[in-house]
């Protein structure tokens, strides 16, 4: 039963990782919180939803999903961001980023209604058991990529020469543009993937609920936001590790204590981390907002 | 004499105005609170529950909700003393979702299912008060010892320091005075409405509050209170559009952040619109 | 006029594994203008820093007119009479020339949140007017009182310099430390510092003051100290320092 839930949990901290990814990424390189990620990743699930009801594979729709949201996110970066960076106070773009959520959602609503949508499965599903464990392929096939997205992205930032270029703009962007790192790319190129990513976790958790609805992404978005600050603001490996831990406790607490109590939890861990360890769990740099 | 829908148009504009200014008032000490959600429903479930449970008269219930507003305040204000900036907008913003789900949990205010049966109370004339003692408040506050201390954190908290402003004490202040501002909104909110629940004070509250304030322009109060009262009166203005009011709704505002990301009452305009600060404001 | 204002017993501060301030004795006298040089890096400004509280003390004593202050938040310091300026300026960009003034009698004056509300529209509290009419005479002496309602930023340079006096001045203190008064100030400014240094101490302000124009030193100070690499290498007179064979060594190696 527990080892069960634990499972259940990683795959759900799993797509919550993919989503504080986006975040930590974002903020790592701008110091800005981007307060629509949570639209981006909702807006993936439902082209993920449009692709999927136009009779796509899987593979298709979480692919498309991933583009549509990179191109959504690049989009953001140029119109939300890029004119307030060096204007205003650092809550402008907190501003404008909330008007574009409040923008996406509603588009949304106007396309597919407020209500909550049934999202088909990728496939018929098979059960697997597994010693104690019941897995469903479904479930295999969650957990199996949001963790090879993860793998696949620390790679890119620590082997690629676009990867590295990230990772130098977030640590200085000034210093890295003095050493001639292309900092507007490293930008872009941050958004993209980290709105990529939150598409992926759109369409992966909307094949776990099997549904999905327009304010899908306020509750996972603001998830996110706490499991950045769990692992760290800036700190990818620590959004890994936050984003399973969130999902782990949020199954064990709704399996063994109220319901209602699951989303205090990521919260609640939130607050205590930033009063006891404000580097967040895994002791990232400290950077003073 | 108002229609009864334009008199509740503008007491629902009013709170906003009142939580707006619960957001400014922090602010002004440079603590970013995106967490006033929690404060008002801290004051509305308080004196919801006393007009309901124990037939305290509304004056009484309305200050106790700002004084719970108040406490709890000041002691969110404790673990803000070591955050700045974008870490407390995130410590904040969890506090509301705290609040939120701790009243979910509440059987005595009605969990989930909300607390209704609350008596009306609330008419325009105590939100217009409340505004008016606010306004007063906040206009003499800008030439006062407080005020000025206010400013100097915003501005530079390590030379204020050292110029003598004990900023622990100064910012618990800041702190707990707009959870009373936001406990007392919170208390008219729930006697004009008469039933409340834990969604009504979640975070797209505490977000439209901030963003009320910084619509406005944080230069001066009198921005949290233009942005507050355009903010929430333009869905009425553009029920025209249907169904497309929300989405251009938003791009009203992205468009106004961009062009004036200081927000409408930036620090140039206030020295405009004043002779006396005409030269103290001129710059950002 | 005379005994120790400020004590400095084995003072020690470093940031990480980079040694600022090793073992520092220092005294200063009341009364006096002593002054503090050294080449850049020497540990002046965190010798600052750490009297006046913005910075943790590392180890040793710090004690302001017999008392120990090492632990103190800088807000009682400059209640108990220490006020310091800012090499890089730091003036409060939001007030005007008046109201960084009226900030600096934070300390000197009473007025809590709700003062406001029991001010009229016509008359300001008493409290309120007082503070306003010695923020003026405070202006009247560094010579700005024409300047009180403009943005402090938007002075010219020097003259900002003189408003950071003005407002450290405000706060009544016995010592006043200040750090490079005269960077980048042209002669005429720098003169007028001078006079303006040696009129604050004839009304009694014992002086504190790092300094990098050796004739504003020279001309100022009773005792010079000179620091290098955290260390006092010297003490006295500014003439005889002036020939101190370390102290050229210092600057010239």
């Amino acid at each position: 039963m527990l080892a069960q839930q634990l499972v259940n949990g990683l795959m759900l901290g799993g797509a919550y990782a993919l989503v504080a990814i986006g975040y930590t990424l974002i903020f790592g390189v701008l110091n800005l919180l981007h307060l629509a990620h949570g639209e981006v990743f909702m807006v993936g699930a439902y082209v993920g939803l449009a692709l999927a009801l136009a009779g796509f594979s899987p593979w298709v729709t979480l692919g498309g999903a991933m583009l549509a949201a990179a191109v959504l996110g690049v989009v953001i970066e140029r119109v939300a961001f890029r004119p307030v960076r060096d204007r205003g106070s650092h809550v402008t773009p907190l501003m404008t980023t909330i008007a574009v959520g409040l923008i996406l959602q509603h588009a949304v609503v106007k396309m597919f209604g407020a209500e909550p949508v049934a999202f088909p499965a990728p496939f018929a599903s098979a059960a697997f058991a597994l010693g104690p464990l019941t897995l469903s392929s479904v479930q295999l096939l969650i957990l199996a990529t949001s963790l090879a997205l993860m793998g696949a992205l620390e790679l890119f930032l620590r082997a690629t020469p676009l990867g590295m270029t990230i990772r130098a703009t977030a640590e200085n962007p000034t210093v890295a543009g003095l050493l001639g790192v292309n900092v507007s790319l490293a930008i872009v190129a941050t958004f993209a993937i980290a709105s990529a990513l939150a598409g992926a976790a759109g369409v992966l958790l909307a094949w776990n609920f099997t549904g999905l609805s327009p304010f899908f992404g306020v509750k996972v978005g603001l998830k996110g936001l706490a499991i950045m600050l769990l692992g760290g603001l800036g700190n990818v490996t620590g959004a890994m590790v936050g984003g399973l831990v969130v999902g782990v406790v949020e199954v064990l607490s709704v399996a063994y204590l109220a319901s209602s109590y699951r989303d205090a939890f990521a919260f609640a861990v939130m607050i205590v981390i930033l009063l006891v360890r404000p580097t967040g769990l895994l002791g990232a740099r400290l950077q003073t907002g | 004499m108002l229609s009864d829908h334009a008199v509740s148009i503008l007491i629902f504009a009013g709170i906003d105005v009142i939580m707006a200014l619960s957001f400014f008032l922090p602010a002004s000490a440079g603590q970013l609170s995106a967490g006033q959600g929690g404060f008002m429903a801290l004051g509305a479930y308080t004196a919801a529950y006393l007009t309901v449970n124990h037939q305290m008269p509304f004056p009484l219930a309305l200050a106790a909700g700002g004084l719970v507003g108040g406490l709890v305040g000041l002691a969110v204000g404790f673990p803000a003393l070591r955050l700045r900036g974008l870490y407390l907008v995130l410590v904040t913003f969890g506090f509301g979702e705290m609040v939120r789900v701790l009243f979910l949990n509440l059987p005595a205010f009605g969990g989930p299912a909300g607390f209704a049966g609350i008596p009306p109370a609330t008419t325009i004339w105590h939100v217009l008060g409340l505004l008016v003692v606010l306004a007063y408040f906040f206009t003499r506050l800008a030439g006062s010892r407080m005020g000025r201390a206010f400013a100097a954190l915003r501005d530079d908290e390590a030379a204020a320091e050292a110029m003598g402003v004990n900023s622990t004490y100064v910012k618990l202040t800041a702190f707990a005075a707009g959870g009373v501002i936001a406990g007392l909104g919170g208390a008219l909110y729930a006697h004009y409405t008469l039933f409340i629940d834990p969604e009504a004070f979640g975070v797209g509250r505490s977000l439209f509050v901030m963003l009320y304030a910084v619509f406005g322009g944080l230069a001066s109060f009198w921005g949290a209170v233009a942005g507050a009262t355009i903010l929430s009166i333009l869905p009425e203005l553009l029920r025209w559009v249907k169904d497309w009011r929300e989405i251009l709704y938003g791009l009203l505002v992205l468009a106004m952040m961009l062009v004036r990301p200081q927000g409408l009452l930036d620090a140039a305009l206030l020295a405009r619109l004043s002779p006396r600060r005409e030269r103290a404001a001129a710059h950002g | 006029m005379s005994g120790p204002l400020l004590t400095v017993e084995g003072l020690s501060r470093s940031f990480g594994s980079l040694v600022v301030l090793a073992g520092l004795d220092l005294t200063v006298e009341a009364g006096g203008i002593h002054a503090i040089i050294g080449p850049n890096g020497a540990g002046k400004t965190t010798f600052f820093n750490l009297v006046t509280g913005a910075l943790d003390a590392g180890s040793g004593r710090i004690r302001f007119d017999g008392v120990d202050i090492a632990h103190l938040p800088p807000y009682r310091r400059t209640a108990m009479g220490m006020c310091r300026t800012f090499q890089n300026i730091r003036l409060f960009g939001s007030m005007t020339v008046l109201e960084n003034v009226l900030l600096g009698l934070h300390c000197r004056t009473r007025g809590g949140l709700l003062a406001p509300l029991l001010e009229t529209p016509f008359r300001r509290s008493p409290g309120e007017a007082a503070a306003r009419s010695r923020a003026v005479e405070v202006l009247e002496m560094v010579g700005l009182a024409a300047r009180a309602d403009q943005a402090a930023v938007e002075l010219p340079y020097g003259e900002q310099r003189r408003l950071e006096i003005a407002r450290a001045l405000a706060s009544g203190p016995r010592l006043l430390l200040l750090d490079e008064p005269s960077a980048g100030m042209n002669p005429q400014e720098t003169l007028e510092l001078e006079t303006l240094i040696e009129h604050v101490n004839q009304l009694g302000v014992t002086i504190l003051l790092i300094e990098h124009k050796m004739s504003l030193v020279m001309k100022l100070s009773r005792i010079v100290t000179v620091l290098n690499f955290g260390q006092k290498i010297a003490e006295g007179p500014p003439e005889r320092v002036q020939r101190d064979p370390r102290v050229i060594e210092a600057y010239l190696g």
